[in-house]
């Protein structure tokens, strides 16, 4: 039995807030919303304060913001069809390609390649090409809808996207063209998938849908010990295990925390959950509990949650209520 | 009702002392927070959604369903000169309160029918519906908005749309569809 406990309630932006993300050093995050404007929080003594206000990037809301896996870099992505690239406080790139609202962005783990989606259908994939510059190394349109999430794996270089489609699709790139192909679509999903995430091995990656479900999935590889076919000796991606009935409404996000293999998601019903794999879970057929949930985390829809990188059991999560709040989890 | 109330709490309160102690103060606490926001005091006993209606002002669903149907007849259709109650787009039928949340937010379901079965127009109407009723009440709401079983071609497609609420966001940024609803959503003087 854990406990959800509110550690602090923050407010700034105006308005809805879309998008929370820490810091890889786990001591400070960015926020982002309808306001169009991207703050960065840090503690300082026992409160959280905005230490800087990132505007006059972005013309239209900002969903979405990512930091560098060196720290160094912050991305936002935008309603506004462009993508920026902020270091040191400056906007020192933006993006433009897209041909509508970008939904999300996603920093490879070297930090060479950025991925951008868009209700376009498109996913880019960028290489980072010097200080401030980024070239377009891939346009793929394998999404037949618009594409809300992208998602890099934590080691390898393949890209996971999560769409209206009610699909999720895996990227990689072609040892034989050095082109980017999709290599696996995971169809399950009754309706959009909204957020997708990996585990820390990146073995397996949980989504969650507007269709109030979770579900995990699990890589197989060829030559895998449980039997799973794998055609063309591609990995295929099967979907092991469905959480549902724990959610009433859509559920917008979910984080898969990297120390200690928890689930969280951000529901439109006001609730943050958390999720433990349970005790006698198995391989090829996992089950999952409810630890603990937070039914009115919020005011309003809950939009983001996501564990801190280094704090163990420390959450964040944004809403449409306007407020930001930082959680420990009290197992 | 209130005496039942008390003697759960009483019950969560002895109960604190056994080794369970941590699940059931966060019973008590919920407790408390439940009869906090229910009005014990007029008479009626409200139990569930009925509560939460009272709490918000209204005398019972009809009465929300009511509230919502004023604000949602005057909307102008977006190419003729008629309001969405004259053309039998919206009618009080088609309002349902749903079971409200488990964070306790109502849930309401609006069924509009349109026109003619391929209109171009049903999205934009749908947008209209949500912002007319998200702005015109002073509370928290949960909307979900479909169009009529069958009255639709493209039916599943439209109402994923209205519903999915980052477009619905990125289309009220647009500022000529922003024009467009708030033209549709004026009130006369």
């Amino acid at each position: 039995m854990g406990r959800l406990i509110l550690e602090h309630t923050l407010q700034g932006h105006k308005g809805r807030i879309w998008g929370v993300a820490w810091h890889p050093k786990g001591n400070s995050f960015a926020s982002c919303g309808e306001d169009k404007a991207i703050r960065i929080w840090s503690l300082s003594g026992n409160t959280w304060t905005t230490k800087t206000i990132l505007s006059d990037g972005h013309k239209r809301t900002i969903r979405e913001v990512r930091w560098s896996p060196c720290g160094e870099y912050l991305a936002s992505a935008s309603f506004d069809a462009t993508t920026a690239i902020w270091s040191k406080h400056e906007c020192t790139a933006t993006l433009e390609g897209h041909e509508n609202e970008v939904k999300s962005v996603s920093w490879s783990r070297s930090g060479g390649l950025l991925a951008t989606c868009s209700r376009d259908k498109s996913v880019w994939i960028w290489e980072v090409a010097g200080d401030d510059e980024f070239e377009c190394a891939a346009v793929l349109n394998a999404h037949s809808q618009d594409v809300k999430r992208v998602v890099w794996h934590p080691t390898k270089e393949i890209l996971a996207s999560a769409s209206y489609d009610n699909t999720i699709k895996m990227f990689a790139e072609s040892a034989l063209d050095s082109d980017w192909d999709c290599t696996a679509t995971l169809s399950s999903h009754t309706s959009t998938v909204w957020s997708i995430d990996f585990d820390a091995e990146g073995e397996r990656l949980v989504s969650c849908s507007d269709d109030a479900t979770l579900k995990i999935w699990r890589a197989y590889h060829p030559g895998n010990e449980a039997g799973i076919a794998t055609p063309d000796k591609t990995t295929v991606w099967k979907c092991v295990c469905t959480l549902s009935g724990q959610h009433s409404r859509a559920i917008y996000d979910v984080s898969w925390c990297k120390l200690t293999g928890l689930i969280a998601s951000a529901c439109g019903d006001d609730g943050i959950r958390i999720f433990k794999e349970c005790n006698d879970s198995k391989r090829d057929e996992p089950s999952f509990e409810l630890l603990t949930g937070e039914e009115s985390a919020h005011e309003q829809d809950v939009n983001a949650v996501e564990w801190n990188p280094v704090n163990a059991g420390q959450l964040i999560s944004c809403s449409d209520d306007g407020t930001i709040k930082l959680w420990k989890l009290q197992e | 009702m209130l005496s039942y109330i008390k003697r759960k709490l009483s019950e969560s309160d002895s109960g604190s002392n056994n080794s369970n102690s941590n699940s059931n103060s966060t019973a008590a606490a919920d407790l408390v927070r439940k009869t906090s926001q229910m009005s014990l005091d007029n008479g009626a006993i409200a139990y569930g959604e009925d509560a939460l209606l009272h709490e918000l002002g209204y005398r019972n669903a009809t009465d929300l369903q009511e509230t919502i149907y004023d604000l949602l007849r005057t909307i102008r259709d977006p190419e003729k000169p008629c309001t969405l109650e004259d053309l039998n787009v919206i009618y009080e039928d088609g309002i349902f309160v749903m079971q409200p949340t488990r964070s306790n937010v109502s849930v309401v379901r609006i069924e509009f029918n349109p026109t003619v079965p391929h209109c171009s127009l049903a999205t934009l109407i749908g947008l209209c519906i949500r912002v007319k009723v998200e702005r015109g009440l002073p509370h928290n709401i949960k909307l979900d908005i479909y169009i009529k079983k069958g009255a639709h071609q493209t039916e599943e497609e439209i109402n994923k749309q209205i519903n999915d609420k980052e477009r619905i966001a990125a289309a009220m940024e647009n500022p000529n569809l922003r024009e467009l609803v708030e033209n549709c959503i004026k009130e006369e003087e």
